[in-house]
């Protein structure tokens, strides 16, 4: 199927130059727990791009192999096979002392802002210190720090507290703050705004768009909040069971999913309308996800699958144009009619 | 209406913690009923007072000061001595949590935990309790529930374990469920079976349903009446359509509003509650929302100084009151309710 490799490099990105990052056939295998269990598969080779200053969603379950990704993208994990490029550079194979200038380029946001702020540093010092590492003097960093305060929201004045005396929505702001402080173009946020209050919620998502626009940063979004990622992003892609079951623009994976998967997710998300509530048609998926350790043979979605035929029980789906005209791929042996 | 008589019914609930730094009020003042085949759905941020609630009615604070009433089937369980209490928990009214691994023993199976909560409330034989328990767990959706009543709590998925929490607070068929954040840590799809689960036994067996929940959305597909809390505190209470139709408390038209929406277009910017909620250690006089409140901050001068100085009662209209001192009560008759 050469038309399939061909077509994957066009729809992954949704522009033709040199996209940011672009990560291919990634694969990351947990050896078991126990010495004779069988090795994890969490990340099952998947592919996608992201373009300079674009946000691309990363959905799925617990277990799904999102947050996998992303750490395999910062280099906090080391993948088992495949490669990630930055800036057309592959970066996979770099030593950590190589991947340092590169640093400065991809940050991370990460779930929890208070267990992944050092409790016993400052705003100062937690905000400067990825300056420091690239060389700065602490005068600089520490005035740099101050307008990054200001820019996320922050009072400048609170620079010499401990994360302890700031709220969950500050802290996770210090956070943001921190990964902003290198001037990165890449983000990787992974569930940045799931442990905060609702009402705290939209303030971030509100400051990570208007970051993105004042500094042009690209997102690596990673959530399990269907809406959340309706709302940041400009391309999505679903993840099941290590693998990337559709991807495509935002529009149009939400107004028609073609994935079975798709569609099961995005109706068992409660609308807050209790009328559309009551006058929805709901898919019930049977069962739960199944274990990355034991994956099922053909399609890993068919014994979940209302629409699973004989094909889907030893045949695994390839990633490919959903339809005509469109970007957007789809790993489905009978997908939606777009 | 024609409604039967409340099963649950909580008036001038207050609890009360003692801390190094003095006492924290942690519900206020809160009133609400739950009538049988009706669930209530509150909802709140974090310290918002409604897990603290739910543990009050279940008599559950050991270290809290809890006055007010809380009358079950038209018994007060306030001031009910722990015997007496233990006889109802488990057996008249129950309760499930958030997360079902640390409710459950790790060392006994789930078939000998649930047959031991049976034993205990009608001290049935082993062999009786324990084919009671295979029956509650065939009842809750688990498939093989004969071969899985053998399985330890580690066994099971989180869904799965999730429905041997429900098929364990409704095998003594109780009259009322309080559902603590059942499906927080659960995934989306799984959340959707163990919400349909709810609702199927609740029609089947007339239960009444307290369901505890920060999201807006698995209370407008579940609940049948709404009460907002903010810091402690009763913000607004209303049949669910008139809550969604016509939020009257600025606070409930905030979080609505701040939500990302899937029904939505995502091009307006959110619209955000500025601020965090309140701290409980240091409660203002006021309205406890009024520091974050757009309504308060277009006031007057006068006006700012009563939503800051004086605390809202919860007034208004028959079946929908809010606690706020310039509520947007709109002719919302024509809502379905």
């Amino acid at each position: 199927m050469t038309t399939t490799t061909t077509a994957t490099s066009d729809a992954a990105t949704s522009t033709t130059s040199t996209p940011l990052l672009s990560v291919r056939d990634l694969t990351m295998t947990f050896p078991g727990r126990r010495a004779r269990s069988a090795p994890v598969r969490a990340v099952d080779g998947i592919d996608f791009e992201v373009a300079a200053g674009e946000t691309l969603g990363l959905v799925g379950e617990s277990g799904c192999g999102k947050s996998t990704t992303g750490r395999m993208i910062v280099r906090l994990l080391e993948p088992t096979a495949g490669s990630v490029s930055y800036d057309g550079r592959d970066i996979t194979h770099l030593s950590q002392r190589e991947l340092k200038p590169l640093r400065r380029d991809l940050q991370m946001v990460f779930q929890d802002p208070h267990s992944s702020l050092n409790p016993r540093q400052t705003v100062a010092r937690i905000i400067s210190d990825p300056l420091m590492v690239q060389g700065s003097s602490a005068a600089e960093a520490r005035k740099r720090a101050v307008e990054l305060m200001d820019l996320v929201g922050l009072i400048p004045e609170h620079i010499d507290r401990y994360p302890h005396e700031f709220s969950g929505g500050q802290a996770q702001r210090i956070g943001i703050a921190r990964s902003l402080a290198t001037s990165p173009r890449l983000v990787v946020a992974d569930e940045p705004v799931s442990a905060l209050d609702v009402s705290v919620q939209a303030q971030i998502v509100n400051l990570m768009e208007r970051l993105q626009r004042e500094l042009g940063l690209a997102y690596l979004f990673i959530a399990h909040d269907l809406s959340v990622v309706k709302r940041v992003c400009d391309r999505v892609a679903v993840m099941y069971l290590g693998r990337i079951v559709e991807i495509g623009v935002k529009e149009r994976v939400y107004a028609a999913p073609a994935h079975p998967y798709t569609r099961a997710l995005l109706s068992a998300v409660p609308l807050p309308d209790p009328a559309a509530e009551r006058a929805r048609e709901r898919i019930t998926l049977l069962g739960d996800p199944p274990s990355p350790a034991a994956p099922p043979p053909g399609c890993t979605f068919h014994p979940r699958c209302p629409k699973a035929q004989e094909i889907c029980r030893t045949e695994a789906p390839l990633l490919r144009i959903a339809s005509p005209g469109e970007a957007r791929q789809v790993a489905c042996h009978f997908p939606e009619a777009a | 209406m024609g409604d039967p008589a409340p099963l649950l019914s909580v008036r001038d609930l207050t609890v009360t913690f003692p801390t190094k730094r003095g006492p924290v009020r942690a519900v206020d003042s809160l009133a609400f009923d739950v009538r049988p085949g009706r669930t209530l759905g509150i909802v709140g941020e974090s310290g918002s007072g409604k897990s603290v609630t739910s543990l009050a009615v279940m008599g559950l604070h050991t270290d809290a000061e809890v006055t007010g009433s809380v009358a079950l089937g038209g018994r007060e369980l306030i001031g009910m001595s722990d015997r007496e209490l233990n006889g109802l928990r488990g057996r008249r009214m129950a309760m499930i949590f958030q997360d079902p691994l640390s409710s459950l023993h790790p060392y006994y199976t789930v078939g000998e935990q649930i047959a031991e909560h049976h034993r205990f409330h009608f001290g049935s034989r082993r062999a009786a309790a324990r084919e009671r328990a295979v029956e509650a767990l065939g009842e809750v959706g688990i498939p093989e529930p004969r071969r899985r009543a053998g399985e330890y709590p580690h066994q099971f998925s989180g869904g799965m374990r999730q429905r041997v929490m429900i098929a364990m607070a409704l095998s003594c068929e109780p009259d009322l469920l309080i559902a603590d954040e059942p499906t927080t840590a659960l995934d989306v799809t799984v959340q959707a079976q163990i919400l349909e689960l709810i609702a199927r036994i609740q029609q089947e067996r007339g239960l009444a349903v307290v369901m505890i929940t920060h999201d807006l959305g698995v209370v407008a597909r579940v609940a049948h009446d709404v009460l907002v809390m903010y810091g402690g505190r009763a913000a607004e209470h209303a049949p669910v359509d008139s809550l969604f139709a016509a939020p009257a408390h600025p606070y409930t038209r905030g979080l609505l509003d701040s939500l990302p929406r899937l029904d939505d277009d995502d091009d307006a910017p959110l619209r955000a509650i500025p601020g965090s909620p309140p701290s409980l250690l240091d409660p203002a006089p006021g309205c406890a929302f009024a520091p974050r409140c757009p309504r308060a901050a277009a006031g007057s001068e006068e006006e700012r100084a009563r939503c800051s100085g004086e605390r809202p009662l919860l007034v208004g209209p028959e079946g929908h009151p809010a606690a706020c001192h310039f509520p947007a009560f709109p002719a919302y008759e024509g809502v379905a309710s």
